[in-house]
């Protein structure tokens, strides 16, 4: 069955999910999506990441990879013929790699923070926020992408928090493009891309799914 | 040309101890720049600019930091005994029990020490390391790499030589060691391993490190 030997269980407005979807859609490899329903976990997604029982999960010919920076470096050895994703001196694949760390141990958090919370905690929220973006934006330059000439693996941890954006800057009342002009221009560079385009959810669906989320919630 | 390899850290961070262990392995040469995380460096500070932490691995001037990164930089430039698996499955499990040891072991353990075994915090940190000891379990090898040690024993194969000297400091059991047989006798077996050895504070000095922590806090 055509698909079969790749499956991804995934939720479509994860950040994370679809650091893995830009991936495969970068070596145009065909797979089986499967949706996952969070609140109520499959006995397969509990089977195959019982650890953190999260997406997104890559089964590859039956085995499962967790964690999507991991898998986006699993895809990138095993399909190595066509675009690679890691840059190919090993310096530069260790600040790749630097830099997809700094984005998962710092943008989540503070992206939502700056939506979820109120008051004097939410505007010192806005403003660390603020200050990560610069970071990142600063080590992008005057690069077209995080690494260089070539869209890779550092661009993908971040470009799938794009779509997530409006959510914040709507709840927050600010706008990221007003303080980080460079890192939406890059953005947007990255969304040229079929793979970005075609994974990256319309902001406004996301959005509406975090309001309806948030009033199922009762918050 | 010879490589020149500094390692910027301080004895008492297993991140550090991580990087010393990998250089060990592979057998490099290299100058430990003993920092004072109070009074950091201008080099720390000029070569770790965004996180401003240790360990900060610099090889020829060019600097590399987050010490899992830092391991697989080591890994992929000196060759000699491997450090990550060949196969990409097996690198990207590796990996993500790296990342378990990071995001949940680590953290729990650490809590368990500041809070001088507080119950709730045991309790988390037992949770934790029950994936480490089923997984062990299952692997039934002698390092969790294989007959090796890898980027995991690496990362957290002493824990059981760790803790102890916190639980000697506070004079209290942390880790019970009858519920993580496992985990006792993989610390034994990476603690065996001369590169191990050498890349750990002795216990003495980490049974001072912890003393001073623990009398500072009171």
């Amino acid at each position: 069955m055509v698909g079969s030997e790749v499956i991804l269980l995934d939720f479509w407005p994860s950040m994370f999910g679809m650091r893995v979807r830009i991936a495969l859609a970068e070596k145009g490899i065909e797979y089986d999506y499967k949706e996952q329903d969070l609140p109520d976990k499959s006995t397969l997604l509990l089977e195959m990441n019982p650890v953190h029982k999260k997406i997104p999960v890559l089964i590859h010919k039956g085995k499962p990879i967790n964690e999507s920076c991991i898998i986006v470096q699993y895809i990138d050895e095993t399909w190595k013929d066509k675009s690679p994703l890691m840059p190919s001196d090993p310096y530069t694949r260790a600040q790749a790699r630097f830099w997809a760390d700094y984005v998962d141990k710092k943008v989540y958090d503070a992206l939502t923070k700056s939506g979820t919370l109120k008051g004097e905690e939410q505007e010192k929220a806005k403003k660390e926020f603020i200050e990560i973006l610069k970071v990142l934006e600063g080590q992008i330059g005057e690069k077209p992408y995080f690494m260089g000439e070539s869209f890779g693996y550092a661009d993908i941890a971040l470009v799938t928090f794009y779509c997530w954006f409006y959510t914040f800057e709507t709840l927050g009342n600010y706008s990221i493009e007003k303080e980080c002009p460079k890192l939406i221009a890059w953005a947007k560079r990255c969304m040229q891309r079929e793979s970005v385009s075609k994974t990256l959810p319309d902001s406004k669906k996301i959005y509406e799914f975090f309001m309806e989320m948030r009033s199922k919630l009762g918050l | 040309m010879t490589d020149e390899v500094k390692l910027y850290g301080v004895e008492v961070s297993p991140f550090v101890a991580r990087v010393k262990i990998a250089l060990n392995l592979k057998g490099i040469n290299y100058e430990f720049i003993q920092e004072d995380l109070d009074n950091k460096s201008p080099d720390l500070l000029k070569y770790n600019p965004v996180l401003k932490k240790v360990p900060v691995l610099v090889h020829n001037g060019n600097p590399i930091s987050e010490s899992l990164v830092i391991i697989e930089y080591i890994d992929e430039v000196w060759k000699g005994v491997p450090i990550m698996p060949k196969d990409a499955y097996e690198k990207a499990q590796a990996q993500f029990w790296a990342k378990v040891i990071d995001d949940k072991c680590h953290p729990a353990v650490l809590k368990a020490i500041l809070s001088h075994g507080e119950e709730q915090a045991v309790a988390e940190a037992d949770e934790q390391l029950q994936f480490l000891e089923n997984e062990l379990k299952v692997k039934g090898s002698k390092f969790f790499g294989g007959d090796n040690i890898g980027l995991v024993d690496i990362c957290a194969g002493y824990t059981i030589f760790w803790v102890g000297a916190a639980e000697e400091a506070l004079g209290i059991e942390l880790v019970a060691k009858d519920k993580f047989p496992k985990i006792t006798e993989w610390s034994d077996n990476c603690i065996n391993c001369q590169a191990v050895k050498d890349g750990l504070p002795t216990r003495d000095g980490l049974v001072a490190f912890y003393n001073r922590l623990f009398g500072k806090a009171e």
